[in-house]
């Protein structure tokens, strides 16, 4: 899958041009429950830098897809700063698109008024059709434009999505677990199929991932959250260069550090 | 149950066996296999051609024919039922088209293809006729005027045609008119109480009460509230295709999968765009149940509107022939209603699958 993508030299970064800059400061949240306010988030702070990619990585339930909606403007936080580009962040926006665990495409759309959904919301289909063609020969999908999403395969509905967020060209793509569902084999190959769009295209990533060899083997900081409610624990640094290779022996060291942090390192 | 499925299966298994090869054979076709496969094939005996069930279906119109034309009819007293040798010509005649396609199905093969899935339907088709027939015209066991043999209808369409065609053009405008403004009506209503928190605080208690009320309970009033007996029927039909719709419309836009507004709403999507791009594409599975529902209202609604008030229509004729005690006109416009319904019913099929074909793949229909 790497060798038919034309990838920059090794060790290149992406272009900080693009990639939107975001700051998370000192912020909490709380869910109103029937049995009282439960607080998810406990005074986080992160920053993205343009073009960087980052993973927040945590256990089931602390609180990471969470402060995703809330950096992708679809909930607002009970306290606390966002600022994107120093904006703060008061409602979703095409700029920084969410990739979901389910793909969530219209069932009722073909994979090309899918991809187009995001031009066709804003108006600006009818000038930029060619868009939605590039969007989806970036993900290799061209001759499935017709389809229907329930005759792709997981991985294909997942690329899919993926078309869907990057034909509005954003500056922070936030994935929230997009690779969850996807079998072990297409899950890697998308994993470098990610690294590759994003190291050519620019943008900021969030990946919000609880698998440990994924938010390594692709991210440049992994931010390991605690139990709800979610604190930052430790920010591993990985400054191992693109392409990377999954057999890394510094990949090994950071996976059992990051396992440790988690409480998971009894069977190393 | 269960085991008896597990001793039949091993027996099912060897005897499928020595014709598994016969397919397999043909397209290689070698030779040394050919005997396999001509001995698997003809199961028909001498005549393979021949259309069995055709043939048989020839048979039920020809004795249908038969004994409508030579078995006299039970005499009445004022006079002999009319059209009784039209009605066994036309069944020999059905039997001799029959008999045509079933002994050459290649001469008219497009036709027969569609003809042999009705196949044992004519041969039941011509054999419930004829019971009808025997005791009606020819036994009296069912007496009339109450009762009347398949022949009266024949002289009900060639003597009434004009007036049961007048009237089944009145009923299709009323239901046309009541079906269009109920449908749209409870559509609109439906997304409203689905989307606006508001509209659904106000709105759904009404139709949660109101709703269930048989629209021809307010039939006696409505006589009053409007101008004419017509605008009440389209009114009152359209309240009863309205409610079903309505509700089905609201918990289709209702049910919708939350992360579809997220995805939506992340791409820059306008409130409108949700309620239109995405709300009401992803209601309408449940519209279209709404408005089989709402048809069934709207028929009914319409027959008791015409019957009780509205001076034309199918529902009109069938009281005006009851008056004069014209059962086989009743019969005659009974089966013109079936049509006309069924005809209908038929038309929101092919819209609904028309519009809903991408679901094609997901849902059984």
């Amino acid at each position: 899958m790497v060798s038919t993508l034309q990838a920059p030299a090794p060790g290149a970064t992406a272009p900080a041009a693009t990639g939107a800059h975001i700051e998370v400061g000192n912020v909490s949240h709380w869910f109103d429950l029937p049995g009282g306010a439960l607080q998810v988030i406990d005074g986080l702070d992160l920053a993205i830098a343009p073009g960087e990619f980052v993973a927040l990585l945590g256990p089931s339930g602390c609180g990471k897809s969470t402060l995703l909606r809330l950096v992708a403007g679809l909930e607002p936080a009970t306290t606390g700063r966002l600022l994107h580009d120093g904006a703060p962040i008061t409602q979703p926006d095409p700029s920084r698109i969410v990739v979901f665990q389910d793909p969530t495409l219209f069932p009722w759309r073909t994979v090309w008024d899918n991809v187009a959904l995001g031009l066709q919301a804003r108006g600006l289909l009818k000038t930029q059709r060619h868009r939605v063609d590039e969007a989806l020969t970036l993900v290799g999908l061209e001759t499935f434009a017709n389809a229907f999403p329930h005759q792709l395969s997981g991985g294909m509905a997942q690329r899919v999505a993926l078309a869907r967020a990057l034909v509005n060209d954003p500056s922070l793509l936030v994935l929230d677990e997009p690779l969850g569902k996807l079998d072990s084999l297409t899950r890697i190959a998308m994993q470098t199929e990610l690294v590759d769009l994003w190291r050519r295209s620019g943008f900021s990533v969030l990946l919000v991932t609880h698998d440990v060899e994924e938010a390594l083997f692709m991210a440049q900081r992994v931010v390991v959250l605690s139990e709800r409610p979610a604190q930052i624990k430790q920010v591993l640094v990985n400054d191992l260069p693109y392409p990377r290779h999954r057999g890394d022996p510094q990949l090994a060291a950071l996976r059992h550090q990051a396992l440790a942090l988690l409480g998971l390192d009894a069977s190393w | 149950m269960s085991t008896a499925q597990h001793v039949l299966s091993p027996q099912g298994g060897p005897s499928l066996a020595p014709v598994r090869p016969a397919p397999r054979a043909g397209c290689s076709s070698t030779p040394a296999a050919s005997p396999v496969s001509a001995g698997a094939t003809p199961s028909r005996g001498f005549f393979p051609s021949f259309w069995w069930t055709g043939l048989a279906a020839a048979l039920a119109w020809a004795a249908l024919g038969a004994l409508t034309l030579f078995w006299p009819n039970k005499p009445v007293g004022f006079s002999d039922w009319a059209y009784t040798d039209a009605f066994a010509w036309f069944a020999l005649g059905v039997a001799a088209l029959l008999l045509v396609t079933g002994l050459a199905p290649g001469l008219t093969a497009r036709v027969t293809r569609r003809l042999r899935v009705a196949g044992p339907w004519l041969v039941a088709l011509a054999a419930g006729l004829a019971v009808w027939e025997v005791f009606t015209a020819k036994l009296g066991t069912l007496p009339p005027p109450f009762f009347a043999p398949p022949q009266s209808l024949i002289e009900v369409y060639v003597t009434d045609w004009a007036k049961l065609l007048d009237s089944a053009a009145h009923s299709l405008q009323l239901l046309a008119l009541g079906i269009g403004i109920g449908a749209s009506t409870g559509f609109v209503v439906g997304v409203l109480i689905g989307w606006s928190r508001l509209a659904n605080y106000w709105i759904h208690p009404v139709l949660r009460v109101l709703g269930p009320l048989p629209t021809t309970a307010l039939l006696p009033i409505s006589f009053y509230f409007f101008p004419s007996s017509w605008s009440t029927a389209i009114f009152l039909i359209a309240l009863g295709t309205a409610f079903p719709v309505a509700i089905l419309t609201w918990s289709g836009v209702a049910s919708v999968n939350k992360n579809y507004y997220d995805v939506a709403r992340t791409m820059g999507a306008s409130p409108w765009f949700l309620v239109l791009r995405v709300a009401i594409p992803a209601a309408l599975p449940q519209v279209f149940v709404g408005l089989f529902m709402g048809l069934g209202h709207a028929f009914a609604t319409l027959v008791v509107a015409e019957m009780l008030g509205v001076k034309a229509g199918l529902g009109w004729y069938l009281t005006w022939a009851q008056g004069w005690a014209a059962y086989p006109n009743m019969y005659g416009a009974l089966l013109v209603m079936a049509l006309l319904f069924s005809g209908v019913i038929t038309l929101l099929f092919l819209v609904r699958d028309r519009v809903l074909s991408w679901q094609k793949g997901i849902v059984k229909w």
